[in-house]
């Protein structure tokens, strides 16, 4: 897929998390729409995965530590073919496919069960520690969010990963500055990041979150680092590509209304709304 | 007098057997494996032995990500580290998407003794009953340990074990024939019943051989299997019209509720809740506390004869 491709994949993705978010009536829309081309680097250039497999014992695991992008998940497991495209509209409701946060159990192409913020990088090690015995080049991915970086267990297994070695994973800071009572720097203040990853043991890239080029070239070097786990700072928008939610720390956990879901998906480019 | 044995052996004994047998079975510690005494594991397979550090949480978190790669995980840290600690991540990591997690809690209930309060799990049978698809054991001793290992090797799913820091009298001949989700009948009355666990299995045993020299048959339970509770051998109990229970936990959500639950809807009598009053313990001896706290052979007998006279003027 290539550069103009893995854009207009983004562009749907940003469609559907809109039209899921309307239709769902509460979930969150910044921390989705600022992961998109994280996820879609992931899942479209890098990572070895098979829709009509999603148990496949060699795939690379995929854990998005902060749950709460969801929906971004979703949208691409559906376009990928791992479920029908209209559970996405039941999102949240009683009996779906698609619980608000992500869950194994219901939800194919899911490989762990986040949402409770902090948790994931630990479970990734576990991934990772199995792999490593296993003696199998499965690689392991995960997505936290900069907020979460106040949760400690987040140090504590960041420190797992570093002691273990585990060169096999490779993390993905979602670094959008905000959580949902602020700025990062003006609620507990995890910064600065680099210098912390670093110390505790981790190679570190820096990037733009939203460029395909340097988020593919970052997870294509981390594969060739060895003994260390990397970490990739991704420098994104909140609510990216939605004018008036870029940047809102209210945007974080409060749901379009139809009105305002109708104009982000004009400035998305979507005339006509999103094809269901 | 019964000979007495450590189930923290017994446990890492029938890890290290296990793990003879079995190349998917990993265990982890939070820096207590000299206590949990997994390190004869350690000692044993090394590269099987993960040691995460005095962070329960990650722990808990690693255990998930390793059972959903298809491993057998035990993890094993001090029973309120546990349950206390880690209690979301064991709730939300691994009870919700049911992985093969196995936490093998030692130093459960105010047995812990001189450690005081800080380490003494009082409430951790509660607060994991409360928490869907797993099952709570409390082995009464070291047969029954290595039995309920092995039990949770094969069963797929989270469990929650909590074994007790000192060692505890055999009850159990080796080839005793368990099954994992009925209470073991030790004795049989019919004037009233008392059901027990773990540590205080033994003292129940005495209790109700001592009301027997007096005339008074009572059936004792070893409720090993907490959650499911065996609801068939609570209502037996109910049946004689006087239940006590006995453990080393909170009177609140632990055993003495879990029976009381299957006596309120099935067959109502009178219950008696023998274990720690709604109150912190403190530092001490076993064998001090269990006087001061009242989980005593002396109290089980007593609280007996009391709601047998209770009963009686009621009646």
């Amino acid at each position: 897929m290539d550069n103009d491709e893995l854009k207009e994949t983004a562009r749907l993705v940003r469609g559907d998390v809109i039209e899921m978010l309307a239709r769902a009536g509460s979930g969150h829309p910044g921390g989705s729409l600022s992961a998109v081309e994280i996820i879609v680097t992931l899942y479209y250039k890098v990572m070895h995965h098979n829709p009509h497999n999603p148990h496949d014992d060699n795939r690379d695991r995929f854990i998005l530590s902060k749950g709460h992008a969801a929906p971004t998940l979703y949208s691409i497991l559906s376009r990928l073919g791992y479920f029908d495209r209209t559970h996405l509209w039941s999102l949240r409701k009683c009996g779906s496919l698609l619980q608000g946060h992500p869950y194994t159990f219901d939800t194919p192409g899911i490989d762990a069960s986040t949402g409770s913020l902090g948790q994931g990088l630990s479970f990734a090690n576990g991934c990772a520690l199995s792999a490593k015995l296993d003696k199998r080049s499965y690689r392991i991915y995960c997505v936290i969010g900069d907020g979460e970086t106040n949760e400690g267990q987040i140090w504590e297994a960041a420190m797992t990963s570093a002691r273990y070695r585990l060169d096999n994973l490779c993390t993905v800071l979602d670094f959008n500055e905000l959580q949902i009572d602020g700025r990062i720097q003006d609620i507990k203040n995890p910064l600065p990041f680099r210098e912390k990853w670093e110390a505790f043991g981790w190679n570190v890239f820096e990037i733009d979150g939203h460029s395909f080029e340097e988020l593919n070239q970052a997870l294509e070097q981390a594969k060739e680092i060895k003994g260390r786990p990397s970490i990739i700072i991704a420098h994104t928008v909140k609510g990216k590509g939605v004018s008036f939610m870029e940047g809102k720390p209210e945007w974080h956990g409060t749901p379009p209304t139809r009105e305002e879901a109708d104009i982000a998906l004009r400035e998305l480019g979507f005339v006509d709304g999103v094809t269901l | 007098m019964n000979k007495v044995s450590s189930l923290r052996s017994a446990y890492a004994e029938t890890l290290i057997e296990l793990g003879k047998k079995h190349e998917n079975l990993i265990v982890l510690d939070a820096d207590l494996a000299m206590s949990t005494k997994t390190v004869l594991f350690k000692n044993t397979f090394p590269e099987r032995f993960f040691d995460m550090g005095i962070s329960e949480a990650d722990m808990m978190g690693t255990a998930a990500g390793l059972a959903s790669s298809g491993k057998i995980v035990f993890a094993s840290t001090f029973a309120l580290f546990a349950s206390g600690r880690a209690w979301e991540q064991v709730r939300s990591a691994i009870c919700y998407p049911k992985l093969s997690v196995k936490i093998v809690a030692t130093h459960g209930g105010i047995s812990v003794g001189p450690d005081g309060v800080s380490h003494q799990a009082a409430e951790d049978i509660a607060i994991m009953r409360a928490v869907p698809n797993i099952r709570i054991i409390v082995p009464s001793d070291a047969t029954q340990t290595r039995f309920f290992i092995h039990e949770a090797y094969k069963t797929p799913g989270p469990f929650y074990i909590r074994l007790t820091r000192p060692a505890l009298p055999v009850i159990y001949e080796d080839r005793y024939n368990f099954n994992p989700l009925s209470a073991n009948k030790l004795k049989d009355g019919e004037d009233g019943a008392i059901i027990a666990c773990g540590i205080m299995v033994f003292p129940s045993l005495k209790a109700a051989e001592k009301l027997q020299k007096e005339g008074i048959g009572i059936k004792v339970f070893d409720m090993s299997c907490i959650k499911p509770v065996d609801r068939k051998a609570v209502v037996e109990a109910a049946k004689t019209g006087h239940v006590v229970t006995c453990e080393d936990h909170s009177t609140i959500g632990g055993l003495g509720d879990a029976v009381g639950d299957v006596i309120l809807s099935e067959h109502p009598c009178y219950i008696s809740k023998v274990g720690l009053s709604d109150r912190f313990a403190e530092s001490g001896s076993w064998n001090k506390l269990k006087e001061k706290y009242g989980l005593t052979e002396e109290r089980i007998y007593k609280e007996m004869k009391n709601l047998l006279i209770k009963v009686r003027q009621k009646t």
